[in-house]
This record gives C-alpha cells, sequence and structure tokens, in this order.
C-alpha cells in the first residue's frame, strides 16, 4: 500500500465514521439492543476477509501435525471463518427475532 | 491503469461491496423507528450475503473446501443459539457475538502475519499489532463478560492486590512487544506472546467490573468489535470492511457515551472504579430510626385497581425473575379497568442498552408506551401509583437530592413524587451501588416483599378475584 491509498482509506474511515454518527443518533432508546445486535452483526463484515484468507493455499508455513500438512494461516482463516459466520448469522438472526416483537399500541 | 472499458471481476466485487456498504446504512437508518426496524435488519443481511457471493468469486481464493466447512458449521452453530436464546439472557448473547466477531478479525490479522512474515513493510505489521490488540481484547473481554452476565463467575466487581499495576504492566509490555515486532524483526515467538499477552489484557479489563455497569462493557465491546474490523480493512486495504467497522465502532461509542452520561460516571471511572466491589451484606442499610411499610398483595391490587394513572418502573430484578409476562397480563387487566399504564424505562435499567425493552416486546406491551427518563419523568407528579419492579438505584432520589450520596449527579426517574409508590423486591438489600435508598422509607412508599414474578401473580389473582 502506498500513501495515497492510506490517505484515501483514511478518508474513507473518519467521513464513516460521521455518517455513522449521523445515523446511530437517530435510533431511539427503544431499539438500542437490536441496535447493538445488529450493529455486531454488521462488524461481522470481516468475514470477507476470512474468507479470502481461508480460500488461499499459500505453503509457506505449514505445519506437520499426525502426517497431515496443514497451513496455520489456512486454520487461522478457517477459525475466523467461522467465528464470522456466527456472528453474522447469528447476529442478523437474533435482531429479527428482536424487532418481530416490537408492536404499536391497540393492534394487538 | 486500465480504461474504463476493462471491467475487471475485482471491480465488478468493489461494486457489489459500495452496494453492500449503502445497504448497511440504510439498514441503521430503517432503525430509527420500530415500524421500520425489520426492513433495515433485512436490508443489512442482504448487503451481507451480496458481500459474501462477490467476495467468492475473488481472484485469490483457490480452494473452497474449507470454505465450505466454515460457512456451513457457523451458520449451524449461529441460527441454533439465535434461536434458542431467551430474550431475557440477550446481554450475555450479545457479549458473545461481539466477541467472536472481534476474534474473527484477529485471526485474519495473525493470518496474514504468517503470510506477510519477511515483509520489510512496518505499515502491515503496525496494523496486525493493531488488529490484533482490539480484536483479542474484545474476544477474552467478552467471554468474561458472558460468564459474568450468565452468572458463571460472581457479577460483583473481582479486586485483587495491584489490579491497576498488573494492568498497565500486561499494556505496556503488549505495547513494547509489537514496536520490537515492527520496527525490529518479524519473530513468531514474540508475535504468540503478544496474542497471549492481549487476551490476558481482556479478562484483566472485565474481571473488575461489576454486573450493574455491563450496559457500558457490552457497548464498548460492541465499539471495539467494529473498530477491529475497521483495522483489519486497513490492513486488507478493503473499503467495505473500514465503512462497516466504523459504522459499528459509532454505534458502540455512541451506547456507551449514552450508558455513562446516565451514570453520571466517566468512562475511566467505569473501568477502572471497581463499582460494586463492596459486598451488599457488608454495608447493610442502617435501620435504627427509620420506618419501613410493608404491604401486602391484597393492598397492592386495591390500590391499582381503583387507580387512575399508574406507572410501572422494570429494573435488572423483572429479568432475573422473567416477569415480564407477568407485568402485562396486570396491565391488561388494569387497562381493562379503564387505568391508564405506562412504562418508565431508565437508560441503564438491565444489563445492556436497551434490555427492559426487549422485556417487556417480548411480552407483547406495545413500545409506545414505554417512555424514556427525559420523556416521563415530569408525569410522575400525576401519578397514583408508582410500581418499582426489581429497580433500585434508579429510582433513588438521593442522587437527586444528597450530594454525599455515591450517586449523587445520576439522572433518576422521580417515582418518589408519585402519590404512592409500591416497590416490587424480595428483600431490603441495597442496589449494585451499596448505597440504601430513601425511596424504601418515604411515607408514600410501599414494599412489597416477593420476588417479582410471585408477587405479581398473587396481586393478578386478586384483581381477578375480587376486583373486576
Amino acid at each position: 500500500m502506498n500513501e495515497i491509498e492510506l490517505i484515501f482509506i483514511l478518508y474513507v474511515f473518519v467521513l464513516a465514521i460521521f455518517v455513522g454518527f449521523e445515523l446511530i443518533t437517530k435510533v431511539p432508546p427503544t431499539l438500542h439492543t437490536p441496535l447493538m445486535s445488529g450493529a455486531n452483526a454488521i462488524s461481522g463484515i470481516t468475514i470477507i476477509g476470512a474468507l479470502i484468507v481461508s480460500g488461499q493455499t499459500n505453503n509457506d508455513a505449514t505445519l506437520s501435525l499426525f502426517g497431515i500438512t496443514i497451513n496455520i494461516a489456512t486454520i487461522l482463516g478457517l477459525f475466523a471463518l467461522i467465528f464470522a459466520t456466527i456472528n453474522v448469522v447469528g447476529g442478523f438472526t437474533v435482531t429479527d427475532r428482536m424487532l418481530q416483537m416490537f408492536k404499536k399500541g391497540n393492534n394487538r | 491503469m486500465n480504461s474504463l472499458m476493462d471491467i475487471t471481476m475485482n471491480d465488478i466485487i468493489q461494486l457489489v461491496y459500495l452496494i453492500a456498504a449503502i445497504a448497511f446504512m440504510l439498514g441503521i437508518k430503517y432503525l430509527s423507528s420500530p415500524s421500520t426496524a425489520r426492513k433495515g435488519n433485512l436490508f443489512a443481511s442482504v448487503g451481507m450475503l451480496l458481500a459474501i457471493v462477490a467476495t467468492l468469486f475473488n481472484e485469490n481464493i483457490i480452494s473452497y473446501e474449507l470454505i465450505v466447512v466454515g460457512l456451513i458449521t457457523g451458520s449451524l452453530i449461529g441460527v441454533v443459539l439465535a434461536k434458542k436464546v431467551q430474550m431475557t439472557a440477550m446481554p450475555q448473547m450479545v457479549a458473545i457475538f461481539n466477541g467472536f466477531g472481534g476474534s474473527a478479525s484477529a485471526l485474519i490479522a495473525s493470518a496474514e502475519f504468517v503470510n506477510l512474515s519477511n515483509t520489510p513493510d512496518k505499515f502491515p505489521i503496525l496494523m496486525i499489532s493493531l488488529s490484533v490488540l482490539i480484536g483479542f481484547v474484545t474476544f477474552s473481554g467478552s467471554i468474561i463478560a458472558f460468564l459474568k452476565l450468565q452468572e458463571l463467575i460472581s457479577g460483583r466487581a473481582i479486586i485483587y492486590p495491584f489490579q491497576k499495576t498488573i494492568t498497565a504492566i500486561c499494556f505496556i509490555s503488549i505495547i513494547a512487544l509489537s514496536s520490537y515486532l515492527i520496527f525490529s524483526t518479524t519473530s513468531t515467538i514474540a508475535f504468540i506472546i503478544v496474542i497471549s499477552l492481549c487476551l490476558l489484557l481482556g479478562i484483566l479489563l472485565v474481571v473488575p467490573i461489576g454486573g450493574a455497569d455491563m450496559p457500558v462493557v457490552v457497548s464498548l465491546l460492541n465499539s471495539y468489535s467494529g473498530l477491529a474490523a475497521a483495522v483489519t480493512g486497513f490492513l486488507l486495504n478493503n473499503l467495505l470492511l473500514v465503512i462497516s467497522g466504523s459504522l459499528v465502532g459509532a454505534a458502540g461509542l455512541i451506547l456507551t457515551t449514552i450508558m455513562t452520561k446516565a451514570m453520571n460516571r466517566s468512562l475511566v471511572n467505569v473501568i477502572f472504579g471497581n463499582f460494586g466491589a463492596t459486598d451488599s451484606s457488608d454495608s447493610g442499610p442502617d435501620d435504627t430510626d427509620k420506618i419501613v411499610r410493608s404491604t401486602s398483595f391484597e393492598e397492592v391490587a386495591i390500590l391499582l385497581a381503583y387507580a387512575d394513572r399508574v406507572i410501572f418502573v422494570p429494573g435488572y430484578g423483572l429479568a432475573v425473575a422473567q416477569a415480564q409476562h407477568q407485568v402485562r397480563e396486570l396491565a391488561d387487566l388494569l387497562e381493562s379497568k379503564g387505568v391508564d399504564i405506562r412504562y418508565a424505562i431508565h437508560p441503564v435499567a438491565g444489563r445492556m442498552p436497551g434490555h427492559m425493552n426487549v422485556l417487556l416486546a417480548e411480552a407483547n406491551i406495545p413500545y409506545d408506551k414505554l417512555y424514556d427518563l427525559d420523556d416521563i419523568n415530569d408525569s410522575f407528579d400525576n401519578t397514583d401509583v408508582s410500581v418499582v419492579i426489581g429497580a433500585n438505584d434508579v429510582i433513588n432520589p438521593a442522587a437527586r437530592d444528597t450530594p454525599s450520596s455515591p450517586l449523587y449527579g445520576m439522572p433518576i426517574l422521580n417515582v418518589d413524587k408519585s402519590r404512592s409508590v409500591v416497590v416490587l423486591k424480595r428483600s431490603m438489600s441495597p442496589g449494585f451501588a451499596g448505597v440504601d435508598n430513601d425511596l424504601f422509607y418515604m411515607d408514600n412508599t410501599m414494599m412489597f416483599f416477593r420476588d417479582a414474578k410471585d408477587g405479581l401473580n398473587e396481586i393478578i389473582s386478586e384483581v381477578k378475584d375480587n376486583l373486576l
């Protein structure tokens, strides 16, 4: 990565934080728990990094265990992928479960 | 430089990422009202699905076996956890999900470390160190928060000698070793030690924080899980990770601020203040000259049945007793008799932001009857009965009136201004702050010493049998 790219990403980072502040301050307190679990599911976006890492076959660093050759980076990627998938799938599912309970008065 | 006509697969993937980023922002935007919130969550999840599918076409992905294994395993675990969890256990569920997200980012950074081992570049190693620090602290911190909230370990603040010194040494060692990795040599041993120290730091930071401060901890860990993703985005040169990570980082930070404000404490005080470390039985109320009026379910039932305006004030005790459905049943009975029922929700009632709202929504209580602190505090003056269910510090008038109280300055619900107050509580034990509650000794306060669920059930049958 060169400096121009870094500055560019930094711009995006700072501007996204501003957008985040604007959007999130408008979420009413009654939805703060679904906001957390929904935001949490979004932070599972790291899943795309996990996909790339666990799909790479890089043979630089391998570990031999019980006669099977394991690529350390790929194994780390696999665990990252499992964790991130739990985060994404679990997070969106539980948020939906909560949100469907919120009902307005007089139409029970 | 490609000409504009020369569209590569990578360009298409980047465009799909842009759509995903927009979907996430719209998703959060739709959370501004409960009526559109579900649509927002759907938007965000579709955005996520698009991003995942697009990534599968990445040119660096060669084998798909592990990807299939990982996606299926993770999805199964995620769905089971999300479907099985009880609403009362939502704080620990969110805590553990934060931990998974944080550790995923840190593991990716670790994998990059293995791949980059011999790079002369300092910047990637800096980003790897940051991602490992934030991600693994989030992971182990979330596990401790989970264990505390699930009451697998004591929910109280756990204090040990030299606690702050040990935490500081741990943090400084991480910085020192990381600097060594960045500026000197990329030693694998040093890297493994850094990972272990980061995991230790997460534990050291959360262990001394008590249960009722968990709303702050969970919000902060939420913010960290986003920041970890953003830093990993810098590392992988991936804008979608940076954008989504910053959104989540901002969300967690805002919630953290709201929570600390609602406690009138600084973030530093919450993290290092050791609040709630005192054993509540040691600092029992000094009741030598103060009179407590204890009441029965019959009396509470009559009081409620003949009231015009009633406000329910739920707290963590409601969640512990799982009494949300009883609250709804009692409210329905009273409403059928023409009583006006509202609910006052303090921002830090329960164990995470919005905890009480989710519980009451589960019991089918309409969200437009739930009022935030600022929106209802003026209404207590013309309220006949306030029913406090398992709340304590958030209604202690000392926070408003007694400058010497440790709670002083914390915004409270003014239940003491209502004509009568019924406190449904198992015993006189003080709340989390370990401070005696003046409300319990006031002339207009009646104490109903019962478990929330049992007490409400008794009141419900009394109203049904004799007052309808």
